[in-house]
């Protein structure tokens, strides 16, 4: 632990609370974000511009009868959107949002960030295989060969700004962008695991596992209430995580011109970076599955490594 | 157009003489011939015939028994009739064939005729007319469990005829059990040598299919081994209402066939209705005509536009899209007072005359739309994840898309120019100047890209409405015009009672049969109307471009993914209301 920090219990209720109120929040925002793009009005009602929509929709989804279909699995049906929300909140165990406002300081941060987000296409193959629904199972099936492809990448990735920290531990890699953000030198990285995460949350473009248009809602046609909600938290907290990483590994973390506090830098750029996801769903048609997991294979997981290669190489050179 | 080619001479050099020539009201060649040369007098016409009829363009069947027949009409109780389309010479042939009630059986033409599979199970659901030889003959627009032929001139058309409505336990096993899909009865495998088929049906009841429809996928993994489409969830019974309406009352009901083409559908079944009429109307009413005409069919393409893109995961476009559709409709509604339906052309002419400032609402869309279009090739034609989506994907060929009866900008996008308002121009598109935009591939991306042309297209001919609008009348001075025209009747007795009659019974349209083929939004749309010299239709065909198109969707669809069925669904632009009438 960070010596003269606040106690880690604290850091997880500040976190914990902002987490949850963020992820709702998000949900607002999109929703009037994309009404903007789209020319239309977005939730207007509930309370100033339309804010505590959210907070109606979630009563709804308290109230609503918490069916669970006759013929599913029903523990693993149960369990499943647990897993998504627990695998991304505890992801956020290793985020540093300010110098020593981080929950657990391990010096593995980014192999657990990992671990935890692979963890997650449990969630998705178990719901979708629970639901005992034609529709759910292609879902899942798509949803276990997206992720575990983009795994690979996403891991891949961040290996050139390991080496260039010289450490897996997020806040020694903020630091270590003090006189450059990654984003510089390991630019291909950053574009890879940015499309890495995107395939990671299962977002439009790449929300294969849901396409709405062929799967109806793919792997959780048969979830609703609560446990529906779960796996839209889930995703919105999934945007939140991914663009807080990128930005503690890109994009210099907390670092920024001192008029603001620190923790504030590290909002504002996730922020632009949640609003750049949205901006992408609004903007782009879904590529069909093989077409994704070919552009992964053919494409990206040559360029990682070529990225690897190259950053390493240099290295080892400007060491010599 | 050139004079009409006469293949009679052929065919009684090759079969002898065996055919009998009627003179219909629409000037196309009818022959009635014998049951027994059915099948090789059709395959004659579709491979040896020259010009050859390549196009199994309809078939339908009437019941004729009660009509009040010409002595010499040759059928007593069915007709089966079958309705042939020529690319190379640019002309319809209409065979009929006499059938007896206690023998009501053909022979099928599937064997050469691809497209002829549904359209004699319509007829046989219709009519309980039997095809011998047909792969698979069962009811298509009604349920599996109706009893009785809807066309029938026995079978009720209204409801009130039929007793109250009850659904006792075990009639609703019985309705649930005839949804089951066993793949069995289609000749589809359950399994293949190393792997289980999955059966999944899309709809009806799915966001991807734009409405009711059921197509049930026999998938190998995602790979689409088969399709078996059913259809009929959105049957109406378009074709037996007609038989009770007045020939005036019945416009409101075409506007609902293809619900997005609006005025398009009054056209094709008012230029049937004219012809056996014998109305010519005036030159303002023509122009009027194809003006909202086009403007529905830019309406009625921005709404495929909008929800193809969706279909392929963008989410934006049909916001664009529908907010710009709009735009159409407020001029629609200025003029007509309705918007998608507005049932607004009459018998002989329009029901107004144009409002006092028409022509500024149509100049401003004509300066709006071509900079949204171009914003819209930027948004979803340009873009390389809609174009991965479409490129060669649902390829099919020139003759593929003859043979299967595909239509419209299907057809067009294999590179064939054909156009209805080109080749046989109806209401005046003789006098514009517009292109008919082609593909090469005939793939989904080439289909939209017609689509998106004909939109410009359409531009430029309402452009050329605007600034050549015809003065005179909005109606045909013709005693069959409807509401009848009113100027004489407080002086001349005749006109008075003409003038009545017309409004209160509607008008009596003299006998015979007509048809006239129209380039609607989705392809080639048609009225057959035949009247036995009544108030109401006695029989009206309805001669769809979405049926013939969906009949093709499993021969398409077979190896693509479940992702690229709906963008060939996407990209065939079709409505439900239009295949299934």
């Amino acid at each position: 632990m960070e010596k003269g920090g606040l106690h880690p219990m604290i850091i997880v209720g500040v976190v914990l609370a902002a987490l949850l109120t963020i992820a709702p929040g998000l949900i607002w925002l999109e929703r009037r974000m994309l009404a903007l793009w789209q020319d239309r009005y977005g939730p207007n009602r509930a309370g100033p511009f339309g804010v505590l929509i959210v907070l109606a929709d979630t009563i709804k989804l308290f109230f609503k009868e918490d069916w669970i279909p006759p013929f599913a699995d029903k523990f693993v049906f149960v369990v499943a959107p647990a897993i998504v929300a627990i695998t991304v909140l505890m992801s956020f165990v290793v985020v540093p949002f300010a110098p020593g406002f981080v929950v657990s300081n391990i010096n593995i941060g980014i192999l657990f960030f990992l671990a935890m987000s692979s963890m997650g296409a449990y969630s998705i193959i178990l719901g979708g295989w629970a639901s005992n629904n034609k529709y759910s199972l292609l879902g899942a099936m798509r949803g276990a060969a997206q992720m575990i492809s983009y795994e690979v990448f996403m891991g891949l990735s961040l290996m050139g700004v390991v080496l260039m920290a010289g450490s897996f531990n997020l806040q020694d890699i903020v630091y270590a962008q003090r006189g450059l953000w990654f984003v510089v030198p390991q630019f291909l990285g950053f574009v890879i695991f940015f499309i890495a995460g995107i395939a990671e949350t299962h977002r439009l473009p790449f929300d294969i596992p849901e396409a709405e248009s062929e799967l109806v809602a793919g792997f959780h046609s048969e979830y609703s209430g609560m446990k529906f909600g779960l796996f839209f938290v889930g995703e919105y907290l999934g945007i939140t995580l991914i663009s807080a990483v990128t930005v503690a590994l890109f994009f210099g973390g907390w670092l920024g011109p001192a008029f603001l506090p620190p923790v504030a830098w590290f909002a504002l750029k996730t922020f632009a970076f949640i609003a750049f996801f949205i901006l992408l769903r609004a903007a782009l048609p879904r590529p069909r599955y093989d077409q994704l997991m070919e552009f992964g294979w053919k494409i990206l997981f040559p360029l990682t490594l070529v990225n690897l290669l190259a950053t390493a190489t240099i290295l080892l050179w400007m060491e010599s | 157009m050139e004079k009409p080619f006469d293949p009679t001479e052929q065919l009684v050099l090759k079969f002898g003489d065996i055919f009998t020539r009627q003179t219909t009201k629409d000037d196309m060649l009818t022959l009635w011939l014998p049951l027994e040369r059915l099948k090789e007098v059709l395959f004659f016409c579709k491979n040896d015939l020259r010009p050859t009829y390549k196009f199994l363009y309809d078939l339908t069947a009437i019941d004729e028994r009660p009509r009040k027949r010409e002595p010499d009409y040759p059928s007593e109780q069915f007709t089966l009739v079958y309705h042939l389309y020529s690319y190379d010479g640019n002309q319809f042939l209409r065979f009929k064939i006499a059938l007896k009630e206690n023998a009501l059986s053909a022979p099928s033409i599937t064997s050469f005729w691809a497209n002829a599979n549904w359209y004699e199970r319509e007829v046989y659901d219709m009519f309980g007319i039997r095809f011998e030889g047909h792969p698979h003959l069962t009811r298509i627009l009604m349920p599996l469990t109706w009893e009785g032929h809807p066309l029938r001139k026995e079978h009720p058309a209204r409801a009130t005829e039929m007793g109250p409505f009850r659904l006792w336990d075990e009639k609703q096993d019985r309705e649930q059990h005839a949804l089951q899909f066993l793949p069995e009865d289609w000749g589809l495998q359950r399994h293949s040598e190393d792997s289980d088929f999955m059966f999944l049906n899309i709809g009806p009841q799915h966001p991807g299919t734009h409405g009711v429809i059921r197509l049930v996928l026999q998938l190998d993994g995602e790979d689409i081994v088969d399709i078996v489409p059913d259809i009929g969830f959105h049957h109406r019974g378009s074709e037996k209402m007609a038989e009770r309406q007045s020939w005036h009352t019945y416009i409101p009901y075409t506007d609902r066939i293809d619900y997005l083409g609006g005025v398009n559908n009054n056209l094709a079944y008012l230029l049937s209705i004219e012809k056996l009429a014998g109305i010519e109307v005036p030159e303002r009413v023509k122009v009027i005509r194809v003006m909202m005409c086009e403007l529905f069919r830019i309406a009625s393409h921005l709404v495929w536009y909008g929800t193809f893109a969706q279909d392929v995961g963008q989410l934006s476009p049909v916001f664009y899209m529908f907010t710009d559709r709009e735009r159409v409709f407020d001029i629609v509604e200025a003029i007509t007072g309705g918007r998608m339906h507005p049932n607004w052309f009459r018998i002989g002419g329009v029901a107004q005359d144009l409002p006092i400032g028409w022509e500024k609402l149509v100049k401003d869309f004509l300066n709006y739309f071509p900079k949204r279009l171009k914003e819209y090739d930027n948004l979803v034609m340009r873009n390389s994840l809609f174009k991965a989506r479409t490129v060669g994907i649902g390829i099919f060929t020139t003759e593929e898309a003859i043979e299967w009866g595909v239509t419209g900008a299907g057809l067009r996008a294999c590179g064939l120019e054909w156009d209805f308002r080109k080749k046989q121009p109806y209401s005046g598109y003789e006098n514009f100047e517009f292109d008919i935009p082609t593909g090469e591939n005939g793939d989904c991306y080439d289909r939209a890209r017609v689509r998106v042309e004909e939109m410009r297209q359409s531009l430029r001919i309402i452009q050329q409405c605007m600034e050549n609008m015809p003065e005179g009348s909005y109606k045909a001075d013709h005693p069959l015009t409807t509401p009848p025209i009113k100027k004489h009747t407080m002086k001349d007795i005749e006109t008075l009672i003409t003038h009545f009659l017309g409004v209160s019974w509607g008008p009596v349209i003299p006998a015979g049969e007509a048809m006239v083929c129209t380039e609607a939004t989705k392809g080639a749309n048609s009225y057959y109307a035949i009247s036995d010299g009544n108030t109401s239709p006695y029989r009206m065909r309805i001669r769809t471009p979405s049926f013939a198109h969906m009949q093709t969707v499993p021969y398409i669809s077979k190896g693509y993914t479940v992702a690229d069925l709906l963008s060939i669904l996407g990209a065939m632009d079709y409505v439900l209301a239009d295949i299934d009438r």
